[in-house]
């Protein structure tokens, strides 16, 4: 009698089918998870196969090359990245901070608000190329030419979106009875707003910066048009700026080896750039919730 | 909170407490800071207006020029005499077909991916796959670009194209699909890059929704003796199949309107090809590799590439949106 009971599931033909489409799934999900960090590994390592055995000391401390020559480095272009990036950044952040800051604090049930909300999530997803298109007719036509303020202007564009995301969503989560108890102080609006909803979003804000930063770092369409590069040593924020991305672009498509090589090279620093911010802010966010 | 003081000492007056001036100190500076924020959160609508306005100025002499033929003009021929010729077909076709393709395989492995993570993955191994995943949604495009340009394209000319093109040589509408050469440059080469870079996307957002749905309707599903497809497929996915639409649009957005992933390996040709191994172009790969060195009626007409481009892919993003907020309704019902 109680062999017969187990021995039903199994042969009951519609139990031995559900459980045979379950193995089938699994299967397939194990498959998918297999065939998805297979790729992705397998991208890590040639990049850093090549990228190490591109890396030296020349690098860091010589100018872009001329064509054909084998020797020189990406100095240039990684200062010319760090100034462009600095400088966008340094322009979105506060922009965007305040606007997250009237969004959650100001006009948190206002229409404006959501109105602003609505297009700060599709510009937060628009093409990056489409804001290279801008700044190219806002700024380098009227300027007339290519230089690296447009560039960093157009990562500006992008910076924005992310942290007036980010900024909003943490100080929503500030809870209430800390503005309440600072208004019941006599607190006006704003002192409450920087001195109590402020410090107690710090590390969410500061969050977002950095995946801000780190989202622009690696930005290469919209520097196309806008910074366009340059072989040469330059910090004239007026004129073109040489950049990792665009000098990345630029010799991933020569025909010299040497110039991959170079571009190996820049591709892992930028890649470790990135990833250095986003472990950065994942630690900081990691603070906070344990906190 | 007890750090949370406030230091501003800086409003005393000195000498005799002056409680008019204070408090008309703190008006003004709580009006500017007020304006401040107010006019920087304008400023969010005044970079749309500003992309919208420089897009259409841009592009006006091509719209002029051109008309609605643009659309459906297949020819690019910037420098034809006496006058270029140029039409989007090619470009608006090869963003199409490559965001499809790109979908069509990003979007089962991706969400299979989040199920192993959520439902079959051992604990201990779920937080290193979880990050991993999280940190290459960060890599930069251009990343993805040098490796497809390098490693992807060889290895599908070489080996999986042939493959396909043999397999499929005589059969009615696949035989077109899949028809030769190979070549390094191709339209699924490009729309296989473009799968591998939304893959995290998909997968961290499906996974993220997968976490929120409470254990107990789970639990309650594996008591009366579902398997676990039964479990996902019955439960996990009903309950949260807005994140899942959401993350799937979010993801599509990002594949028509990738730049620099696509533009080494498509092959940047304007002629559309029924066979999927064929060069192509998307309308961002246009754009990039052509605007710098162009002038006159063709960048115009690039621009215009451009306004379609952000056309289409405002109206994915708000598609996404109303389709949020109605299964947001139903749900609330």
């Amino acid at each position: 009698m109680t062999t017969l009971a187990v021995d039903m599931p199994a042969v009951n033909p519609i139990y031995a089918r559900r459980r045979r489409l379950d193995i089938v799934i699994r299967v397939l999900c194990l498959g998918a998870a297999l065939f998805g960090v297979s790729w992705l590994a397998l991208i890590l390592f040639t990049l850093f196969w090549n990228g190490l055995a591109g890396l030296s000391l020349q690098v860091f401390t010589e100018m872009t090359p001329p064509p054909g020559s084998n020797s020189g480095g990406l100095l240039n272009a990684i200062v010319g990245s760090l100034l462009m990036t600095i400088i966008g950044v340094g322009i979105g952040a506060p922009l965007g901070m305040f606007a997250g800051t009237y969004m959650a604090e100001y006009g948190r049930y206002d229409r404006l608000t959501s109105v602003v909300r609505f297009i700060n999530d599709i510009l937060l997803s628009a093409p990056s190329i489409i804001i290279g298109l801008f700044v190219y007719g806002a700024v380098v036509v009227p300027m007339g030419g290519f230089s690296a303020l447009a560039g960093s202007l157009a990562l500006a564009v992008i910076v924005i979106p992310v942290v007036v995301r980010t900024t909003e969503d943490m100080l929503l989560l500030v809870p209430n009875p800390l503005r309440e108890a600072a208004s019941a102080l006599g607190l006006p609006r704003s002192l409450v707003i920087r001195r109590v909803a402020y410090r107690a979003a710090r590390a969410g804000i500061v969050t977002g910066m950095l995946l801000a930063t780190a989202r622009v770092a690696g930005e290469t369409a919209p520097l196309l048009f806008t910074a366009l590069s340059n072989q040469f040593w330059s910090l004239d924020l007026t004129s073109t700026m040489a950049n990792l991305p665009v000098t990345i672009n630029n010799f991933v498509q020569s025909p010299y080896d040497y110039w991959k090589q170079l571009a190996w090279a820049g591709a892992l620093i930028i890649t470790l750039a990135v990833l250095a911010l986003n472990i950065g802010a994942r630690i900081l966010g990691a603070e906070r919730t344990s906190k | 909170m007890a750090e949370i003081v406030v230091q501003g000492g800086s409003l005393e007056a000195s000498g005799p407490f002056d409680r008019a001036r204070a408090l008309s100190a703190f008006k003004l500076s709580d009006n500017l800071f007020y304006w401040t924020t107010r006019i920087a959160a304008l400023s969010v609508l005044g970079i749309l207006g500003g992309i919208i306005l420089s897009l259409i100025v841009g592009a006006w002499p091509a719209m002029k020029t051109f008309g609605f033929e643009f659309l459906w003009t297949q020819r690019w021929a910037p420098s034809a005499q006496p006058e270029p010729v140029l039409g989007a077909l090619g470009p608006i076709y090869g963003t199409l077909v490559t965001s499809f393709i790109a979908m069509l395989i990003a979007v089962p492995v991706g969400l299979g991916i989040a199920i192993f993570l959520t439902e079959l993955c051992p604990q201990w191994l779920r937080r290193p796959i979880g990050i991993a995943i999280e940190l290459l949604a960060g890599i930069p495009s251009i990343i993805y670009g040098m490796w497809g340009f390098f490693v992807l394209g060889p290895f599908l000319a070489n080996t999986f194209q042939p493959l396909m093109i043999g397999l499929f040589e005589g059969v009615p509408v696949l035989g077109d699909i899949f028809a030769g050469p190979p070549s390094y440059l191709s339209l699924f080469n490009a729309s296989l890059i473009l799968a591998i870079m939304v893959l995290p996307f998909i997968t961290a957002v499906s996974r993220d929704v997968f976490d929120t749905v409470p254990p107990v309707l789970k639990e309650a599903a594996y008591g009366v003796g579902c398997t676990t497809w039964e479990v996902v497929r019955s439960v996990v996915i009903p309950y949260t199949r807005v994140g899942v639409i959401g993350g799937v649009m979010l993801a599509l957005g990002r594949a028509l309107g990738e730049t620099m992933a696509v533009t080494f390996i498509i092959g940047n040709s304007f002629r559309i090809s029924s066979s999927i191994f064929a060069p192509g172009t998307t309308i961002s790969a246009a754009i990039a590799s052509e605007f710098a060195e162009s002038d006159g009626l063709h960048q115009s007409s690039l621009i215009l590439l451009g306004l379609l481009l952000f056309i289409l892919t405002f109206f994915v993003l708000a598609a996404a949106r109303l389709m949020l907020m109605r299964l947001d309704r139903k749900a609330g019902k």
